[in-house]
């Protein structure tokens, strides 16, 4: 059953490698890990991810369980939020920390930009409404410090809204006293972090798994 | 005559240059006649008993010869034996400062040539007028540049190594300096000898081990070359750590391969045990070295952490805990520079968390000026030896090593990029492998490194070999490789300072990239960082940072500098008229309330928060009527430079008068605590302000937090503040009622001249 070219699981991980990018090797090691996380079950709860130890002492922990069950990632027009996923919508959602290859055209490399982007900023509006609000961004900064002992929720603002104090500066100039500014759009993010190469940031080296290393 | 080919200059900037090329010709003339009886380099061995000066010896003389003549007093002597070597010295460094001075007057030429190569000129200069004289010039001597030249240099690249580049791309940096290095010691030290066959070359002399040792010598990249070259064509950050990287991290090898080869080209035989050997010794020295600095750096972070009654001494403790570091290190023979980078890597979180903001301005002047003092006289005096020293040119051997170095690091680069780019998520493109090739420059650290040669027949040519190949980088590469990066348009440093957002991100995306690391069950890169960051935190911290700083979590002293040094701005700006346009503010981003008709117009909020700052700066500056001028007592107030008194006060009168037309303001408790930190740093305890603002805090820890209904703070706040007839938006709220007392009187006081004067805010400025 080890080889790759097994019958068994073929057909339908021909159909996941096509969407996803994954190579076979890489659908097959993250199937078994799948497997493992849902006792073998079909599918996958929230229950499940919280009971991984590592991830209890992560700050963003519930932001990340709530982004593998967001429907906003599975595909471009989805919506709201499931109860339990399949392996097809896990690896979806994993496919978006896939590095980008070596020979890349300008236009794909900005697709796999965006489309990095449109992950984090989808974690970041919980709300779905399109738009980061101040509250939102508030939260992120307050989760963010959340760990690290004494929680200063003011400080978490003052940062939260000077973050949102730049925001406003770059993408809107000069603002009059009396316009408001709704929040972050998904443009003005991405203008926003316009130098941070989320590209080459955002990825797990997925090659070098090995299923024998597997934390419970 | 000597005047003008002395002088570099072009014709238009001659006026500029000509003073200075007379006092460095006096200064010069000095030097040489000061020299003239000495035989090796100022600093080098100088004998310490000194026999009596002339003079006075003369004077004993003449009052033992005639005992009649009764000896003036002598209203004038002349005694310069007595001060010759700390003058010479001095001499040196002033003159290497003026050149470098000269240099930056004169634009045209200091854009197109890289000051390296000008130093180096000078230094030939200078070499040629010492020996037209007829003096013997000095050397470059090893220990000079050992012990007191390179350190410097290597501190401050290693203090200031921006560690998450270096990091993040250290697999490929290892594989560079050791890979790398060994292959191009061995190609280069292979072929020579294949050279060296060859009939008609005189070169049968040579053995194969010498070769290698040759090749040890001038195999490894340097920093010194490397620093000089890429600090001014500003690529971008990732080929500029991996050279510079790479240039740091191979000492390790080059110190083992240069040992073994010179201990096995004293032994007749070479056996396999002994290559083992060599293997072992390589892994001794770069983890010994590493571990000797991490020692040391945690001990000066550890003495850092007591510090803060003497502020004026912390500086010191940075320098010498790292120069023990490297000290200790070349006791043993460990890699000096590797324990240096580790002692200064590990060091500085935890005592730029400890130390007052000037002594870490001090810290880094005084590195940057070491360095750079360092880098110009290595510069100056390896032209000087290049005169001086005793040459044994043969075309061959020079020709085939310059070729044969520029051939094997092009090969070297290529092939083990191909391997590095299998394991690298960022793949390094051609432009990228043409850099890192081009940008392997030689400097002194090769040339010190053959001067320590004993075998005196070759050490003659293979010094003209290594220093022909140094001017061959420094000069052809390091001038051309400018135009290049434009030509090939390689990336530039991005200018843009960090922002708040993309600390926020990327401590963001450290944490997912952690979370999807646990969630695919693979222990990688991301889970072992936040377990060293977690251990670090609970462990580490605690005992190496004085006070709360321990638990202070990396984004809000990312906020507390940034908002410092936005406040250190404003007030050295001198004056509060000219605040700087904030262009968005807090009412902005402020959910919109109930639209409410302003009667009275409000200034803008983050308007507001600056002039907050001002006015608590002011306050601050009102009370330290205090000022000890004893070193041991020094009071240190960060805003005292160049601020006077009156001028404070006058812009206060203004700042009230202003304040006064601006009834509305409502609380907007987000502004406080920045202002809070902005001011004052809690090792700052001469400000009376900061015990309130500690007991704020702890009040503040004290109190559990219920969590905030915002219908209640409203109705807190409208209750408090009835003479308000501005907006009172709703606004989260803090849940503290503590704070939300303190807080509103402090903004009341500020605000409106009400009946309730806080005893800090109230009665000094608003009287």
């Amino acid at each position: 059953m080890g080889a790759l070219q097994s019958l068994h699981g073929r057909p339908e991980y021909l159909d996941l490698a096509e969407k996803t990018g994954f190579s076979f090797e890489q659908i097959r090691v993250l199937h078994e890990r799948f497997k493992q996380l849902s006792h073998n079950e079909e599918t996958l709860r929230r229950s499940h991810f919280n009971e991984i130890p590592d991830l209890a002492c992560n700050p963003i922990r519930a932001q990340i369980i709530e982004a593998f069950f967001d429907r906003r990632n599975y595909h471009q027009n989805g919506e709201g939020t499931v109860e339990e996923i399949g392996f097809e919508e896990f690896l979806v959602v994993m496919s978006h920390f896939r590095p980008p290859s070596l020979h890349m055209t300008e236009e794909q490399r900005e697709n796999v930009r965006r489309e990095k982007l449109r992950f984090v900023f989808n974690m970041h509006d919980t709300d779905n409404d399109g738009t980061i609000t101040l509250e939102e961004y508030r939260h992120v900064v307050e989760e963010l410090l959340s760990r690290s002992g004494a929680l200063e929720k003011e400080t978490a603002k003052s940062i939260a809204d000077a973050a949102m104090l730049e925001v406003a500066s770059i993408s809107m100039g000069h603002m009059e006293p009396d316009e408001f500014y709704e929040g972050i759009t998904f443009e003005h993010f991405l203008k926003l972090l316009d130098g941070f190469e989320i590209e080459s940031r955002m990825n797990i080296r997925f090659l070098n798994m090995d299923t024998s290393t597997l934390c419970k | 005559c000597a005047l003008h080919r002395g002088a570099p200059s072009c014709g238009s900037s001659a006026r500029l240059t000509a003073p200075t090329c007379v006092l460095l010709l006096l200064l010069f003339a000095f030097v040489s006649v000061a020299s003239a009886s000495r035989d090796d380099a100022p600093g080098g061995n100088n004998e310490t008993g000194r026999a009596p000066p002339e003079d006075s010896h003369h004077h004993h003389q003449q009052t033992n010869s005639s005992t009649h003549h009764k000896k003036a007093f002598p209203v004038l002597s002349f005694n310069y034996e007595h001060v010759r070597q700390p003058f010479e010295i001095s001499l040196w460094i002033l003159l290497a400062l003026l050149m470098k001075l000269g240099f930056h007057i004169i634009p045209r030429v200091s854009n197109v040539v890289p000051e390296s190569c000008l130093l180096i000129v000078v230094g030939l200069l200078i070499g040629g007028i010492i020996k037209a004289i007829g003096e013997k010039a000095p050397m470059l001597d090893s220990k000079l540049f050992f012990l007191y030249l390179l350190p410097p240099i290597i501190l401050d690249a290693g203090y200031f190594l921006p560690i998450r580049p270096f990091t993040e791309n250290m697999g490929t940096i290892l594989v560079f300096a050791v890979v790398g290095t060994l292959w191009n010691t061995f190609f280069v030290g292979g072929m020579m000898y294949a050279v060296c066959q060859i009939e008609g070359a005189q070169l049968g002399g040579v053995d194969l081990l010498s070769c290698l040792l040759f090749g040890s010598i001038i195999s490894a990249v340097d920093p010194v070359a490397v620093l000089a070259v890429f600090e001014e064509i500003h690529i971008n950050e990732l080929l500029h750590i991996l050279v510079f990287g790479e240039s740091l991290l191979n000492d390790a090898v080059t110190v083992v391969l240069y040992h073994l080869f010179e201990e096995f080209s004293h032994a007749d035989t070479v056996t396999v045990g002994d290559a083992l050997l060599g293997v072992v010794c390589f892994f001794v020295v770069s983890l010994g070295g590493i571990m000797v600095g991490a020692i040391y750096g945690l001990l000066g972070a550890f003495t850092s952490r007591f510090t803060s009654h003497t502020r004026v001494i912390e500086p010191l403790f940075v320098f010498l805990y790292s120069y023990m570091a490297y000290l200790s290190a070349e006791v043993f023979h460990l890699s000096g520079i590797m324990s240096l980078i580790a002692c200064g890597v590990m060091m500085r979180p935890y005592v730029e968390a400890n130390i007052s903001h000037k002594s870490y301005t001090t810290v880094k002047y005084f590195m940057k000026m070491w360095s750079s003092v360092s880098e110009t006289l290595i510069f100056i005096f390896l032209g000087v030896s290049t005169v001086a020293g005793p040459h044994a040119w043969n075309w061959t051997f020079v020709i085939f090593t310059v070729i044969l170095c520029l051939v094997s690091r092009v090969l070297g680069v290529i092939g083990l990029t191909y391997v590095i780019n299998k394991f690298r998520i960022v793949k390094l493109t051609k432009k990228d492998q043409f850099i890192v090739a081009y940008g392997g420059l030689r400097g002194a650290i090769a040339f010190s490194l053959g001067f320590l040669l004993t075998n005196s027949q070759l050490k003659n040519m293979f010094l003209t070999a290594i220093i022909t190949v140094i001017f061959f980088t420094v000069f052809v590469q390091g001038m051309t490789i400018r135009p290049l990066v434009e030509l090939l348009a390689v990336k530039k440093k991005k200018e843009s300072k960090r922002s708040i957002n993309e600390e926020i991100h990327t401590q963001f995306l450290d944490h997912l990239l952690t979370g999807i690391e646990d969630i695919c069950g693979h222990y990688g890169h991301h889970h072992w960082k936040d377990k060293l960051n977690r251990f670090n935190k609970a462990y580490v911290k605690r005992w190496l940072i004085a006070g709360e700083r321990s638990t202070e979590p990396q984004l809000i002293s990312f906020y507390n500098k940034m908002e410092m040094k936005q406040a250190m701005m404003l007030v050295e700006s001198g004056s509060a008229a000219k605040l700087p346009a904030i262009v968005s503010s807090m009412q902005n981003i402020q959910p919109r309330g109930p639209a409410r008709p302003r009667a009275i117009p409000s200034i803008s909020k983050s308007r507001e928060q600056e002039i907050r700052k001002i006015l608590r700066a002011n306050l601050q500056k009102t009370r330290q009527r205090l000022r000890s001028y004893s070193r041991h007592d020094l009071l240190i107030d960060p805003f005292e430079d160049g601020l006077s008194e009156v001028r404070f006060r006058r812009q206060r009168v203004e700042m009230e008068r202003r304040m006064s037309h601006y009834l509305t303001v409502p609380a907007n408790r987000q502004e406080i605590p920045s202002v809070r930190k902005v001011c004052f740093e809690p090792e700052h305890q001469v400000y009376t302000y900061d015990t309130d603002g500690e007991s704020l805090r702890g009040r503040r820890a004290s109190h559990s937090h219920p969590s905030a209904s915002d219908a209640a703070g409203l109705v807190n706040e409208s209750t408090r503040r009835p003479d308000q007839s501005g907006a009172a938006e709703p606004r989260p709220k803090a849940p503290d009622d503590q704070e939300d007392q303190d807080q509103l009187t402090l903004s009341r006081c500020l605000s409106d001249p009400g009946p309730n004067k806080d005893e800090e805010g109230g009665g000094s400025f608003l009287s």
